[in-house]
């Protein structure tokens, strides 16, 4: 950032710089807050829970103390402007079914999803970019034309139904991985993991493999197109001319080139591999927070539905700006374009 | 497939294109056959399987090939309820072609309208319109459905009101691009000097220039529309019992999956993952031709 096109000093730069990171933080509360009223009107005008959450055969009584109980009889506004303050400080609501606090609820679930979310990432980094890589450095062999089909697979299977499929040959055929459940866990700082017993990786490892194959798809994907176009690049042939060994071009000038768009969808899908995870755990009957939320969604759990949609809508928010951040740390561009604006 | 009045290139030089790829005609021809098979469906099956009249219980989650109580032949197995998976897939591939298809016809009609109308007048609309249309595609469409369909209820028509809700920005911003380049074109200067209406240079002039891209997300949308259909379905949240779509067919077998009865769920998937790739290839090849930079 030594020299800038527009002739500003470093100071004012670096005050651009917060005005563009209190622009966005102003824009994300802003799109929190829409989205905290959409969820909540949405969600709390359809239905009656009454029918659903009291026991119909109770009499006119009980069934009036349960609507003060759960502060269904105020009208909209009061119940909205009650649910923002509370969950301004970290109440969003009991459970209608279980009467445990919303959050409480998906926080003891998260770690399930988060562990699922991690291992399928992990999967799709570890197996993708070399598969990528290759497919990549030799485009007409025949081994990359396989890896590519089984990529446009990955994009076109449905993942549940692959879910399904994976059940049937490893569970009922094959008899080696257990179909549901997640197994024995151990805690780690206080919070329960499967990834360390033989028995949890079990558990864990078909619904991680079937929540990877998108991303895996994807980041072979992204390698090999980013692979071919750096492999054209003069640095490479430079770095040929100067007798680097075709391992030390490929590991260090190609590999270090095409991880900036590689890290960045990595960062952004983590949010989509948790959303997508609701079908993975359904499917495998994983204890997260994604099951949680369907489950919830049958009983017309609202308090829960919404503390988990606002819980992701802040996830979302959170990684695009932190990606919005990074990106105008490294690129001056973008918060110029945007000051100008 | 009529040839869209911004393309060039004659029908013919389009057709002659698009069956230079034999992978893309083998799609195209498997997609037909689907089509034919979902339209005929009420003449194709051997039994309409949503007639209870026609099921017999003693027929009950036959093996496929096996022969039924009244000696016919189940081909692909039957169902819990005696159906043949067969016919029931038949009327399934209508229900989610048709659903997948209206929804994104409708979905296509309202982003292109918001895309013209923001590119047209431009200033706070457009500004509000895009700022809408980027929040939407921040979040992945599975959730905006789960959570409307949350919100909604089950039924048809909410499925395909949410599949529209979660499409409708894609085209928007799409024909926004292309009409914010078509729009500084001579012939839309020459139209205004003609003295048309606005709404006769948007709609006539300006709309059919910016059809090609909005044809080939269109194709592909269809087969995502059908996927996420597909997925709602399974998880219970998606079509109703009365209308049984392929995900529904495939979560009924979920539960027969466990004790070996694979083909309940195996055959619909097989059904809809023919028709999802059948066509993400004629999209991708549709968008090859009809992409000018990548014209050989």
């Amino acid at each position: 950032m030594g020299t800038d096109p527009q002739g500003l000093s470093p100071s004012s730069l670096r005050d651009l710089m917060l005005a563009f990171i209190l622009r966005r933080l102003m824009q994300s509360t802003l799109v929190l807050l829409v989205m905290s009223l959409l969820v909540f009107v949405g969600v709390y005008a359809i239905g009656n829970p009454v029918d659903i959450l009291i026991n119909p055969n109770a009499d006119q009584q009980d069934i009036a103390r349960a609507i003060a109980e759960l502060g269904l009889d105020q009208p909209l506004y009061l119940q909205y402007w009650h649910f923002l303050s509370n969950a301004l400080s970290g109440d969003l609501g009991r459970s209608f079914a279980t009467g445990i606090p919303a959050l409480e609820l998906i926080f003891q679930r998260m770690p399930a999803t988060l562990e699922l979310a991690s291992v399928s990432m992990l999967i799709a980094i570890v197996l993708g970019i070399p598969l990528g890589l290759y497919a990549g450095l030799r485009p007409e062999s025949r081994t990359a034309r396989a890896i590519m089909a089984g990529s446009i697979l990955g994009f076109s299977l449905p993942t549940f139904w692959v879910g399904l499929m994976m059940i049937m040959v490893f569970s009922v055929w094959l008899g080696w991985l257990p179909p549901t459940g997640r197994g024995d866990t151990v805690m780690l700082l206080g919070v329960p993991v499967s990834f360390l017993t033989l028995d949890g990786w079990t558990h864990l490892l078909m619904p991680a493999t079937n929540l990877a194959l998108f991303n895996l798809a994807l980041l072979i994907r992204l390698t090999r197109a980013g692979t071919r176009e750096v492999m054209l690049q003069d640095y490479i042939r430079f770095a040929r001319a100067k007798g680097l060994s075709e391992q030390r071009i490929i590991g260090v000038h190609v590999l270090k080139n095409i991880m900036i768009p590689i890290v960045t969808i990595v960062g952004l899908e983590f949010g989509s591999v948790i959303a997508f995870a609701v079908v993975t755990e359904s499917i495998f009957a994983w204890p997260g927070m994604g099951k949680l939320l369907i489950d919830s969604i049958n009983q017309l759990d609202r308090p829960v539905i919404v503390a988990y949609v606002l819980l992701i809508v802040f996830m979302f928010v959170l990684i695009n700006l932190l990606v919005d951040v990074l990106y105008s740390v490294l690129d001056p561009r973008i918060r110029l374009a945007d000051a100008a604006r | 497939m009529s040839e869209p009045a911004a393309i060039q290139t004659p029908l013919r030089r389009f057709v002659a294109d698009f069956a230079a790829s034999r992978v893309a005609l083998g799609a195209a021809l498997l997609l037909a056959m689907i089509l034919f098979a979902a339209l005929f469906a009420p003449v194709l099956s051997p039994q309409n399987p949503y007639d209870l009249a026609q099921l017999d219980i003693m027929d009950s989650k036959l093996e496929p090939g096996s022969t039924g109580v009244a000696g016919n032949t189940f081909v692909l197995g039957s169902d819990e309820q005696g159906r043949d998976m067969w016919s029931a897939i038949l009327y399934g591939l209508r229900i989610s072609l048709g659903v997948g298809v209206l929804a994104t016809v409708i979905a296509l009609a309202v982003g292109t309208l918001v895309g013209l109308a923001s590119a047209w007048i431009g200033g706070r609309f457009d500004a509000a319109m895009m700022r809408l249309v980027d929040l939407q595609l921040s979040f992945p469409a599975i959730l905006i459905a789960l959570v409307l369909l949350a919100v909604l209820g089950q039924g048809v028509d909410k499925v395909i009101l949410a599949l529209i809700i979660v499409q409708w920005a894609y085209y928007a911003r799409t024909v926004r691009a292309s009409a914010l380049v078509e729009r500084n074109r001579e012939y839309i200067e020459a139209a205004r000097c003609l003295a048309l209406s606005p709404t006769r240079i948007v709609l006539r002039h300006l709309l059919p220039n910016c059809l090609p891209p909005l044809i080939v997300i269109g194709t592909v949308q269809v087969a995502h529309a059908i996927a996420l259909e597909a997925t709602l379905s399974f998880l219970g949240l998606g079509m109703p019992i009365t209308s049984p779509s392929l995900g529904l067919l495939i979560a009924n077998g979920y539960t027969q999956l466990l004790s070996g009865k694979y083909w309940i769920s195996f055959f619909p998937g097989v059904a809809l993952v023919l028709t999802i790739v059948a066509i993400n290839l004629v999209g991708d090849h549709l968008r090859d031709i009809l992409n000018p930079r990548l014209s050989r």
